[in-house]
């Protein structure tokens, strides 16, 4: 797949209170942005479990976009905050798996935000065009098979490569 | 097949191993004789002289109970594997490594290339002038020397060969072995139907924390702290004392050996049911719980308290996924992982 | 094939239609496996489209549906309720929002028909593994909570025991009355406030249905709508309510007095037993016990000896209350914005500049100076004064938003000068008159017509640094006049600062203690802005008035009638039924370890010691799921948004991606 006709997949998980209601905004408005995100509407952003994450990863998507009401103004009081701490967490250990930081993105959107919840997601779509494209199936799962290595240093680094 | 003459066929293997599944077996001590009884062990590199040889003799399905232990990390693995498939009526993928990757597994976090490096280049106990790495096939007078290939990917063993249980643990209690296997020959001698295919014996439905007497309460999590920094306090849920503990996303049944003796729960047992990932599991539950962040505070105070949290819990991927890596949904890093 | 999944795409006219091929997506959905039927129609959501699904229900059997069209927050419960007349359960339902999160977002109608195609597939895997739901019935206690005795909270007060209902209306200070009550006259009638708000409060205070709790405080709430257990703390008042006869001899006779700076802005003294201001409901006095003679230092006890009915009682404790409500109206109303953070107008350092708070007493002929207009320092008449608008209003520095009635208040004023004071020169400085009230342009006119001047722009600085004779002696004000294009110094006497409305300075803490949201400015959210500006995101719970965000008494008397009819619908359903989205947790399989426990915001996870495993109770719990994502064990799931259906969800929308001919979409 060539640069110029790939586009990144986002899962979009939005809280129902702000960051779904942003989305809806910025589609009444008839906001222009990037076609990239496919949505979950979730209750809060606190449901989104990091399982559901690694989960779309695994199964191709390109990255993954949480978004919850600001700090402060979650309709159930806090379940933001255990969102952020879980995400800042979760970053560190993705950033092991050898996974971008910004395949993985939370924003914080009110209700009132649709602009700029439609400019986040205009900007990690740009972010991940630049990156190019994950597919984890293909190009780590697959790849794990056991391919056999006739010399060790043609045994470097065998998966993660983009798929020609 | 009953009685003396004709008695049960059971095989033991291990893969990429330590061998503590083996001694494990071993400590169910004198009950070793009543296993003796009922079966034939028709292989058991460990214990026994067999060839893989003798394995390739056997008819398909001769043997009735293979105890696999050890994870896929080269073609030998892998090549076993599939014979003892082939000759084992009931494959069990036992103890973590062959049932999650285990410790081996750990290496799916770094690049072959890596994992060479570090074990014959550039290691302060390594004496190698030459710079000699292991060759899979190499000549010589007499012909060819063939070692087994390393693979790039360490894999469980259902990522392999079909298995029929699971017996997790690092390594599975003996205790948790003995009824598995009371329990195999009461069925085999009485015929009863087997349980479900896949099913996880030799453990509890219910996490560590369920059989851990420590005390427990509600959890605030400041900071982390690694075990040697403090002297946790007796008696006191070890992860509210700030030591990382896996006890809560991890399946039963080892009796929560660890936290009794001061020691956070590493995870051994795996994921229960109904969870995918473990790591997945546990990082939630942690980061959740960590009290780090007052919703008062200004957005990047908050962040940056729970920056500094989060600075004490070294190596998530690797504690998250200690036994676990090859189980998980991304199975492995891409890249080498960064680090 | 065991599921029969409808599918059914609207072209919502041409609002998707228009750019996401709809026909092709209903033709590609029904080759898709589980579905059973997919159609496409114009309009789903009109009685024809509802009735194609409760007609396709019955003929092919379907166990599921899914609707693609606008957003679930339109139309969800409109789709459900076709499927419950169908006989199906209204949770085997499932929408798709292709058109405020796709056609609308794009003109790219390629890439909008694929991503329809990804969130229709999403929906179709995930309703299949929708459980039937039942809604829960919850019995709404007919008694109500109001929370400040403004304006606001007197009127739903009056509204709802009126209608017949049982309220506890809670008051910090001793008296109701709210801001309102000290205002002068209403802009823009000019009518005075206390004519027409005193007759309210003493219906209030004699109402046999309002149980008036003032010199109170809300310490703990606990519950859900239909039934909430408020903890309420009655502050001592050292006066036995029983016993007093509200005849003043001790406001009268007691020694000492100190600066009112709550009621009277500071302008005079009240004493230390009192009463706010006369007219006050209830009529009982309350001891100022940090300045009181007798608590400091212990002796005096005037009142005591004095009092004719034995009502001082300097033993009086605080009482703790507990009352059940099914409700709960909050009128808490607002702050004015302290100009000491202006420090370039003066306020504070320079004696003659008054804030609106002060001058609206000082016009009332009840107030600090019987209604005479006076300088600070002297007292004498300005001949001169400057209204400065916009005072920690419409500025990023301090508050970004409009005040809203500033302007009015400060037409008011400049009448207010103009009528007293025939002679005296009124300068308005201003951003923008916003008179977009009924009859306030008409109010506007007037004061223009009386001779009030208005120059527009910032003022820049108020200074009593003379630069000429006629600046000596005068406090000059420094401003940018944006029509004429230069900059003016105006001499005048007095300047009143035309402070604008915030948020209490403890609003966050309110809102935290009732479980609802707050702005960035700590007003109130309303859980719609325009659908549903009264109710807040927590369930039961009202807001009216100021505690929203500024605004003037007719839209807060509005607001707050509102408010009551909203409650008083609800108590006269009696029962209402909740969502089922509640969290579980499953006891066989929880192992105690307590990590959810203080997870939940609303105390709904209970631990049982005895059996060492840990329970939602389910009329608490809110549905966020923060405490299903946390189970290390997974034995806690979340009703209609369990892993199972969230994680069949995300691969349904990522159906393509494993396919790499069809991976992503087509760059523009």
């Amino acid at each position: 797949m060539s640069e110029s006709t790939y586009e990144p997949i986002i899962i979009g998980f939005l809280c129902n209170w702000c960051s779904y209601r942003a989305a809806d905004l910025a589609g009444t408005a008839r906001l222009h942005y990037s076609i990239n995100m496919r949505p979950i509407r979730v209750m809060c952003s606190g449901r989104v479990e990091p399982d559901l994450v690694l989960a779309a990863l695994r199964n191709g998507a390109d990255g993954v976009l949480i978004a919850g009401c600001h700090p402060g103004e979650c309709h159930y009081l806090e379940g933001n905050l255990k969102t952020l701490r879980r995400y800042k967490l979760l970053k560190r250990m993705l950033a092991q798996f050898g996974i971008e930081q910004e395949r993985v993105q939370l924003v914080w959107a009110s209700a009132s935000e649709g602009s700029a919840l439609a400019n986040a997601i205009d900007r990690m779509t740009q972010e991940l065009r630049q990156l190019g494209p994950l597919r984890w199936q293909e190009t780590v799962i697959q790849r794990m098979d056991f391919q056999p290595a006739q010399r060790v240093e043609a045994i470097s680094d065998p998966v993660g490569e983009e798929v020609p | 097949m009953i009685g003396g003459e004709q008695k049960f066929k059971l095989a033991m293997y291990w893969a990429a191993s330590c061998g503590g599944c083996e001694i494990s077996v071993l400590n169910i001590g004198e009950r070793l004789l009543e296993v003796d009884a009922f079966f034939d062990i028709v292989f058991w590199p460990v214990a026994f002289d067999f060839k893989y040889s003798d394995l390739r003799a056997y008819p398909d399905g001769y043997i009735d109970l293979c105890l696999f232990n050890g994870a896929i990390v080269n073609s030998e693995n892998e090549e076993i594997a599939h014979l003892l498939r082939q000759k084992s009526k009931l494959m069990v993928a036992f103890g973590s490594c062959a049932s999650a990757g285990g410790i081996p597994a750990l290496a799916n976090l770094t690049t072959p290339s890596a994992i060479f490096q570090t074990v014959y280049l550039n290691n302060p106990s390594i004496d190698n002038p030459d710079q000699t790495l292991p060759e899979p096939t190499y000549p010589v007078q007499e012909g060819e020397l063939h070692i087994p290939t390393f693979y790039p990917t360490v894999k469980k063993l259902e990522q392999v060969v079909e298995i029929d249980y699971v017996i997790p643990g690092c390594p599975p209690e003996a205790d948790q072995i003995w009824q598995v296997l009371q329990s195999v020959i009461s069925i085999l001698q009485n015929g009863m139907p087997l349980p479900p295919k896949g099913a996880v014996l030799g453990a509890t439905d219910t996490a560590v924390c369920k059989e851990c007497v420590l005390e427990k309460h509600e959890k605030q999590i400041a900071r982390f702290y690694r075990p040697y920094e403090i002297v946790p306090e007796p008696g006191l849920c070890l992860l509210e004392q700030g030591l990382l503990c896996l006890g809560p996303a991890t399946r039963g049944g080892c009796g929560a050996l660890c936290p009794k003796v001061g020691i956070g729960c590493r995870g051994c047992y795996g994921p229960l049911d109904g969870v995918e990932d473990q790591g997945a599991r546990i990082l939630a539950a942690l980061s959740s719980v960590i009290s780090a962040g007052d919703p008062k505070d200004e957005e990047q105070e908050i962040e940056r308290k729970i920056d500094a949290a989060i600075d004490t819990l070294i190596d998530p991927a690797g504690t998250f996924y200690r036994f676990g890596m090859a189980g998980s949904l991304l199975i492995r890093a891409r890249n080498g992982g960064s680090r | 094939m065991s599921e029969r999944v409808g599918v059914y795409v609207c072209h919502c006219g041409t609002n998707i239609a228009g750019v996401i091929n709809v026909e092709e997506v209903a033709r590609w959905a029904s080759e898709q496996p589980n579905v059973a039927i997919a159609r496409d129609y114009k309009f789903m959501c009109s009685s024809l489209g509802q009735d194609l699904i409760e007609a396709d229900i019955e003929q092919f059997g379907l166990t599921h549906v899914v609707v693609a069209a606008c957003s679930p927050n339109m139309h969800e419960k409109t789709f459900r309720a076709a499927c419950e007349r169908a006989g199906l359960n209204p949770f085997l339902f499932e929408m798709a929002n292709i058109r405020e999160l796709n056609s609308w977002t794009t003109k790219d109608d390629q890439a909008a028909t694929h991503k329809a195609k990804a969130q229709i597939m999403g929906a179709i895997q995930r309703v299949i593994h929708h459980q039937p739901l039942e809604l829960i019935p919850v019995q709404i206690n007919p008694s109500t909570l109001v929370l400040g005795g403004g304006i606001a909270g007197i009127t739903a007060a009056l509204e709802l025991a009126n209608g017949g209902y049982h309220v506890y209306l809670v008051e910090r200070e001793p008296s109701i009355g709210g801001h309102m009550a000290q205002w002068d006259k209403t802009f823009p009638t000019l009518d005075c406030a206390a004519c027409i708000l005193t007759p309210r409060m003493v219906e209030v205070g004699q109402h046999p249905n309002i149980t008036l709790l003032t010199y109170s405080e809300v310490e703990a709430v606990e519950g859900s709508l239909g039934n909430f257990r408020v903890t309420i703390r009655k502050k001592a008042r050292y006066v036995n309510e029983e016993l007093c006869t509200g005849c003043a001899i001790c406001e009268e006779k007691c020694p000492k007095k100190v600066v009112d700076d709550v009621f009277e802005a500071g302008l005079s003294k009240r004493k230390v037993i009192y009463r706010p201001f006369p007219q006050a409901v209830p009529k009982y006095p309350v001891i100022d016990v940090a300045n009181c003679t007798y608590f400091q230092r212990g002796k005096c006890k005037a009142c005591q000896i004095l009092c004719p009915a034995n009502a001082i009682d300097f033993e009086q404790q605080d009482q703790i209350l507990q009352v059940e409500v099914g409700n709960v109206i909050l009128a808490t109303g607002y702050e004015t914005f302290d100009p000491h953070r202006i420090p370039q107008y003066g306020y504070g350092r320079l004696a003659n500049v008054f804030t609106s708070v002060e001058f609206e007493r000082m016009v009332n002929a009840s107030g600090p100076t019987a209604g005479k207009i006076l300088l600070r320092d002297q007292p004498v008449e300005p001949k001169s004064v400057a209204i400065i608008h916009c005072v920690g209003s419409r500025d990023k520095n301090f508050n970004e938003y409009c005040s809203r009635v500033c302007c009015m208040y400060s037409l008011k004023f400049a009448h207010l000068v103009r009528e007293r004071l025939p002679d005296a020169e009124v300068y308005n400085f201003y951003i923008d008159i916003r008179a977009a009230g009924k009859r306030y342009e008409e109010f506007y006119h007037r004061v223009m017509d009386e001779g009030a001047h208005f120059i527009r722009g910032r003022v820049a600085e108020v200074t009593d640094v003379a630069r000429t004779l006629e600046e000596e002696g005068k406090l000059v004000v420094q401003v940018y006049d944006t029509l004429f294009g230069a900059q003016r110094r105006i001499p005048v006497d007095m300047v009143i600062l035309s402070v604008g409305m915030e948020a209490r300075h403890d609003a966050r803490q309110v809102a935290q203690l009732f479980g609802l949201g707050c702005d960035a400015s700590n007003f109130f959210t309303e859980r719609h802005p325009k659908l549903d500006p009264v109710l807040t995101t927590a369930e039961g719970i009202f807001i009216a008035g100021g505690c929203q965000g500024p605004m003037a008494i007719p839209e807060t008397v509005a607001q707050a009638a509102a408010a009551a009819a909203r409650v008083i619908s609800y108590i006269g359903k009696g029962t209402i039924m909740m969502e089922p989205i509640k969290a579980h947790i499953d006891a066989a399989r929880c192992s105690g370890c307590r990590i959810c426990n203080n997870l939940c915001p609303y105390k709904a996870i209970v631990y049982h010691e005895d059996q060492k495993v840990s329970e939602v109770v389910a009329p608490l719990c809110q549905g966020c799921g923060t405490c299903v994502a946390a189970c290390p064990s997974a034995a806690i799931s979340g009703a209609h948004y369990t892993h199972q259906q969230l994680a069949a969800q995300i691969e349904g929308l990522l159906w393509d991606a494993r396919l790499p001919e069809l991976a992503g979409v087509e760059g523009d």
